[in-house]
């Protein structure tokens, strides 16, 4: 690892980033547009006294689905693009680790990331009033890990797409199971035991159940601390097996 | 007949090569190659596009994995972690992010090595880009994009070279300044392995490596090469020596030549 060649990617790719601006006018604006939708889909929901908003369930997860979703889209066509144009060849024939332009990724985009969260959280928080009694700011770093999950999953699928139009498609593979089956729709105790064992090793489980931690409990608990550093595990295992799809050598 | 190249006295020779065989699949695009590419100069490699030349060169930095033989490139097998400092390599086709600016692609291949931004502006006024220095990569046109690639090369000072068609869609006038400056470089001891299909280019060449179907037709100068071919033009040359092969390997003149 050597930290000028990590940061020297990190601002290229955010350089990159900066040339284009409607994509993050998109990143930043659409989970809160997005949200919006969500709120007034429930506005006239009539609810018996004491039982929480389904917004304040729903919103909450968007918060953490948002980040993984854009940022697995954005890094699998990034490291595409970089894969066919030759500069990831170029690239591995200079002295770069490949942990260094891994990393270097996971640190731009999660910036990304953590800007988009704070937009979407702030808007939950003080426009739609989002009722949870822990800490806002653990909800934004659970969207951060969120964002590094879906960086570290687009790096390695983009291993195994040839085109932009192959790299999108694993958007239903690796992505929409995940948001089905982490309790958005159904709460996972009550999901057959097969959904259920599936459930209990996708990792976006992981998060939906740390915001529910969140959003329960006004200090931060044990159990958060857990599912936070089972993502984290989870996210280092994903980002070893990218790097195994760089190849310095072509057979 | 003379075919080997004088090597300069006392100096090891920048990439040494023996039985290089490269298979992809069924397809045997490097059929045993031997070798020696001299220190300080510049070296053409060429041959009809397909004759595997992308191939070879990526073989010698070390992208390319060998199905049998060996290449040694300043001392050390091709594709050494310490030799990703020595040697550049810049792909026919330009490989830079087209979203940056000509001076953040440099600069960013620049920081691999340890460059400076002045190393940068150097590397990118070499290449006669300094007044589109600020540009997006994209809006240039092609001949300027495949300088930036070549810039991006140049930023990181390698002591070996490896350019695969560095002069494909470059005017007259560009294409001379390129093969000027390439001279200077070899002159200052950088050694280069430059890649055409354009034959009057081995003239810039101290030495020449003829390849075709994976096979080296000869290791010679360019007065060599207009010597066995007999023609002042290299082209014709090149031609004339390739039915001179043909005629040796067909077997019915072989045949015909035992008759007789």
């Amino acid at each position: 690892m050597n930290p000028r060649m990590m940061l020297a990617t990190s601002w290229r790719v955010l350089d990159q980033l900066r040339h284009d601006r409607r994509s993050i006018a998109m990143i930043l604006v659409v989970p809160a547009l997005l949200l919006t939708a969500v709120y007034y889909l429930y506005e006239n929901e009539t609810l018996p006294p004491g039982v929480p908003r389904t917004f304040d369930r729903v919103g909450l997860m968007m918060l953490a689905i948002f980040p993984f979703v854009v940022m697995f889209l954005v890094t699998s066509i990034t490291m595409l693009r970089e894969r066919t144009s030759g500069t990831l060849e170029r690239l591995l024939t200079t002295p770069i680790h490949k942990a260094d332009l891994l990393f270097g990724y996971a640190i731009a985009f999660s910036i990304m990331a953590a800007l988009q969260s704070l937009v979407a959280t702030a808007v939950a928080y003080w426009i739609f009033g989002l009722d949870i009694k822990g800490s806002p700011g653990y909800v934004v770093m659970i969207a951060v890990i969120n964002a590094v999950l879906g960086v570290a999953l687009g790096l390695l699928c983009s291993a195994f797409a040839r085109t932009e139009f192959q790299a999108v498609q694993f958007m239903p593979v690796v992505v929409v199971p995940q948001i089905l089956l982490c309790g958005l729709f159904v709460a996972r105790d009550r999901m057959n035991d097969v959904l259920e064992n599936i459930s209990n090793v996708l990792p976006l489980t992981f998060s939906v159940d740390a915001l529910k931690e969140i959003a329960s409990n006004s200090e931060a608990t044990r159990l958060m601390w857990d599912d936070a550093t089972t993502i984290g595990i989870i996210v280092l295992g994903v980002l070893v097996l990218a790097s195994l799809t760089l190849r310095r050598q072509t057979r | 007949m003379n075919r080997h190249v004088a090597e300069p006295a006392g100096v090891a020779p920048a990439v040494e090569a023996s039985g290089v065989h490269v298979n992809r699949g069924r397809t045997r695009i490097l059929r045993g190659l031997d070798f020696t590419i001299g220190a300080g100069r510049i070296t053409g490699l060429l041959g009809p596009s397909g004759s595997g030349k992308t191939t070879l060169m990526r073989a010698i930095v070390g992208a390319q994995r060998l199905s049998a033989g060996s290449v040694t490139v300043l001392g050390q097998p091709a594709g050494t972690a310490a030799l990703r400092h020595d040697v550049g390599y810049v792909a026919q086709s330009p490989s830079v992010y087209p979203d940056l600016s000509v001076e953040a692609n440099v600069r960013y291949f620049g920081a691999m090595h340890g460059a400076t931004a002045a190393d940068a502006a150097e590397a990118i006024d070499a290449v006669g880009l300094k007044d589109f220095a600020r540009q997006r990569t994209v809006d240039l046109s092609g001949g300027q994009l495949s300088r930036v690639s070549l810039a991006s090369a140049l930023v990181a000072r390698p002591r070996l070279l490896v350019l695969d068609e560095p002069t494909v869609g470059l005017d007259p006038v560009l294409r001379a300044e390129l093969w000027e400056r390439f001279a200077a470089m070899a002159d200052a001891g950088t050694t280069l392995l430059v890649s055409s299909h354009v034959m009057e280019e081995a003239s810039h060449c101290s030495s020449l490596l003829l390849l075709r179907e994976g096979l080296l037709m000869a290791s010679l100068t360019p007065a060599e090469l207009g010597e066995r071919g007999r023609s002042a033009d290299l082209e014709l040359a090149f031609l004339q020596l390739i039915r001179d092969a043909e005629r040796a390997a067909s077997p019915t003149d072989r045949n015909e030549s035992q008759v007789a």
